[in-house]
């Protein structure tokens, strides 16, 4: 696997974020993983993958390793791994499971409706 | 030879437990839960699995000062600081000092979308950092339903579930996890199968409109523990499961005696009173004085020095107090030296293992030598003849391992059902005293007697016994033709045996007279014999004398003859020699 996300906690991989974009149109994604298992990369590689394609530019991704700092469960009250939050736009949404199916995916972060 | 010893090793090690601390639990489980092993905890809504889990940490955490995890699914932090506050649990206290950890996870399921595979993982590292954080021996998990609502995928459930309890154990914590009771299965998800090394029942039962809670040990591996349902109270000192059994007859007979207070009764029982540590069964109609004998041998029992609890389940304190000053018991006096205390209940206000572990709750706590319970029948009210006999039985021998003198008062409803209602306790008895209604002539009156006395040669008289106001009167047993008479019949036979009684004075003293006066009769009659006696014999020896005077006389003159005839002096007095030896002949 070559392309390895930097899992390491409160480092985003940001997509074509240009400044003066609306709230309305900013993405803060938050993927909870718990170490470098394959699901977790699984789930990273299937977020990079929907974002480009669907929030292309607008998308913020930040990968949270409960490993390395287990007390930040708490506050997003996360439970499963992997875990996304979908901070903004708001409300907050959460997302579990390795994100390989993409409809639901979109259908979790309102991307697609209902 | 390595199995050899291993096995030699785990037999000698053992189980390892965890007491809990919970009062009563430890001693059922013979030690507390398995050391650092899960531990379930199943119950329906309301069963107390929470109050349990959470006693385990506080406890553990005040008692075994081992810090302690309470992860919850279903009550935030302050709801359960609130809630238990009232047990008088401070959790806020344990928490800054750091001996008590509470986590509550919320889980919306409107928020979570799930969209492939996924594992437990964050609830994991979660518990993992709060365990290590205060350095947690005990942890509590409240209530895996609350995950299994959260999230949509059972069988991941499930599975993580299996790695949890592992974890669990590899943590080397001992955890208590709550779960909701499935139908007809121990808990919904079949999850005991996992746990498998302890599982504990948490029950509440609704019967007759009295709920009981019940505790159960429905697996214990590796170790023997109580097997019973053990009913369990909740109140403002915690949980307390009682381990109510039948402790079997193996109590010590003491020979000492004690008085029933009243001296008489005491008479009619070999002149000693009961044995102590015996039981006794007063039965009788309503109105027969059955309470007022108890309060007799109460207040014995307080001017001995010993302490008495009345577990009064008709009257109040006060009323009682008041009404047995009327027959002059002082109680009163007995209450504010600590040495007697009521516990004043309807028997309806809880199932029959509650009351039961309530009154093992305050014997433990005040240690009374003499207890009385007033009436036992009303327990039937609560349960059914069965179950009212297997508590008593358990209450009878719990009162003789702590070699307390129990007297039971037992209402009958009807005279003639007297003995056979009774017949469910009275063969646990060792004394059974019988008071009842006479109802002859118009009145009733109260009558008692001793049905039996084990171990004591007692009367077998009825006897009347009367309530006056300087309390229970026994008074002599009348015995007629007509059989007992009491109350006026009594006393007016008593009058008439008096009347008959004088009567016959009388006619003794009359046939006294009448011989003294035959005396003085017989005695003047002899006197006048004596003296007729006197006179005729007086007359006789006089008539005899004159014989004799004239026989001198004629011998005289016959001799003045001869002399004058001038006859020979000797034949004349031949002659007269010969005449006197003829006539002795002739008289031979």
């Amino acid at each position: 696997m070559k392309s390895t996300p930097r899992t390491s906690s409160k480092k985003g991989t940001s997509g074509d974020l240009r400044p003066g974009d609306g709230a309305e149109n900013r993405w803060n994604l938050r993927l909870y993983v718990a170490g470098q298992t394959p699901r977790s990369l699984t789930a990273f590689n299937n977020l990079k993958q929907i974002c480009e394609e669907y929030l292309k530019g607008k998308y913020h991704i930040e990968v949270i390793d409960l490993m390395e700092n287990p007390t930040l469960a708490r506050g997003d009250q996360i439970l499963a791994i992997p875990t996304l939050v979908r901070e903004l736009p708001q409300p907050i949404r959460k997302i579990i499971g390795d994100l390989s199916n993409t409809e639901r995916v979109l259908v979790g972060l309102d991307i697609k409706p209902r | 030879m390595r199995r050899q010893s291993r096995r030699n090793n785990s037999k000698l090690e053992g189980l390892q437990k965890e007491p809990t601390g919970i009062s009563g639990f430890d001693d059922i489980t013979l030690g507390g839960l398995p050391k650092g092993r899960p531990t379930l905890v199943c119950g329906s809504a309301g069963a107390g699995k929470t109050l349990f889990a959470m006693e385990f940490l506080v406890r553990g955490a005040t008692v075994f000062n081992e810090p302690g995890v309470f992860m919850s699914f279903e009550e935030t932090d302050e709801e359960l600081t609130k809630n238990v506050a009232s047990l008088g649990f401070d959790l806020n206290a344990l928490i800054a000092e750091k001996k008590l950890l509470l986590d509550f996870v919320f889980i919306e399921r409107s928020e979570i979308e799930e969209t492939g595979e996924y594992d437990l993982e964050g609830l994991f590292l979660r518990l993992g950092h709060a365990i290590d954080s205060i350095g947690a021996k005990r942890v509590v998990l409240d209530t895996l339903e609350g995950l299994f609502s959260a999230l949509p995928n059972e069988a991941i459930i499930l599975a993580e579930f299996r790695r949890l309890f592992r974890w669990l154990k590899e943590k080397g914590v001992t955890a208590v996890i709550t779960c909701e009771r499935g139908e007809g299965t121990l808990t919904r998800y079949g999850l005991e199968e996992y746990v498998a090394d302890c599982v504990i029942l948490l029950d509440n039962r609704v019967q007759n409109q009295i709920s009981t809670r019940r505790m159960r040990i429905v697996k214990y591996r590796g170790t023997s523990h109580g097997t019973n349902e053990y009913p369990f109270l909740i109140d403002e000192n915690g949980f307390s499961v009682l381990p109510i059994t039948s402790v079997g007859l193996v109590h010590d007979a003491p020979t000492e005696h004690v008085s029933s207070g009243i001296p008489r009764l005491d008479s009619m029982l070999n002149g000693k009173g009961f044995y102590r540590a015996s039981s006794i069964l007063i039965s009788g109609t309503a109105g027969t004085g059955k309470s007022t004998i108890a309060a007799h041998f109460i207040d014995a029992a307080c001017k001995r020095g010993e302490k008495a609890l009345v577990f009064a389940f008709e009257e109040s304190q006060n009323q009682i107090i008041r009404n047995m000053r009327s027959v002059g018991i002082d109680l009163e006096t007995c209450v504010k030296k600590d040495r007697l205390r009521f516990q004043n209940a309807r028997p309806s206000s809880w199932g029959l293992e509650v009351h039961l572990a309530m009154i093992h709750k305050i014997i433990s706590e005040y240690e009374p030598k003499v207890v009385v319970v007033d009436p036992i029948t009303n327990f039937l009210a609560v349960g059914d003849p069965i179950e009212t006999k297997s508590m008593l039985t358990r209450l009878i021998d719990f009162f003789k391992m702590q070699q307390i003198t129990a007297l039971f008062t037992s209402l009958t409803s009807s005279q003639y059902e007297i003995e056979d209602s009774e017949v469910g306790v009275s063969s646990l008895m060792d004394t059974w005293l019988l008071v009842k209604n006479v109802e002859a002539n118009g009145e009733r009156n109260r009558g008692l007697y001793v049905l039996k006395a084990r171990g004591i040669a007692h009367s077998n008289q009825v006897r009347e016994f009367l309530v006056t106001d300087h309390g229970v009167q026994l008074l002599d047993a009348y015995i007629g033709t007509d059989g007992v008479l009491m109350g006026s019949a009594r006393s007016s036979q008593l009058a008439r045996e008096a009347a008959l009684e004088v009567e016959r004075q009388l006619a003794a003293e009359r046939k006294q007279r009448e011989l003294n006066y035959k005396q003085e009769l017989y005695e003047a009659e002899l006197l006048a014999l004596k003296g007729k006696y006197e006179t005729e014999r007086d007359a006789i020896l006089r008539e005899l004398e004159e014989e004799q005077t004239r026989l001198k006389l004629a011998a005289d003159q016959r001799l003045e003859i001869a002399r004058l005839r001038k006859a020979d002096t000797i034949a004349v007095q031949s002659i007269g020699e010969n005449g006197a030896k003829t006539r002795k002949g002739n008289l031979r």
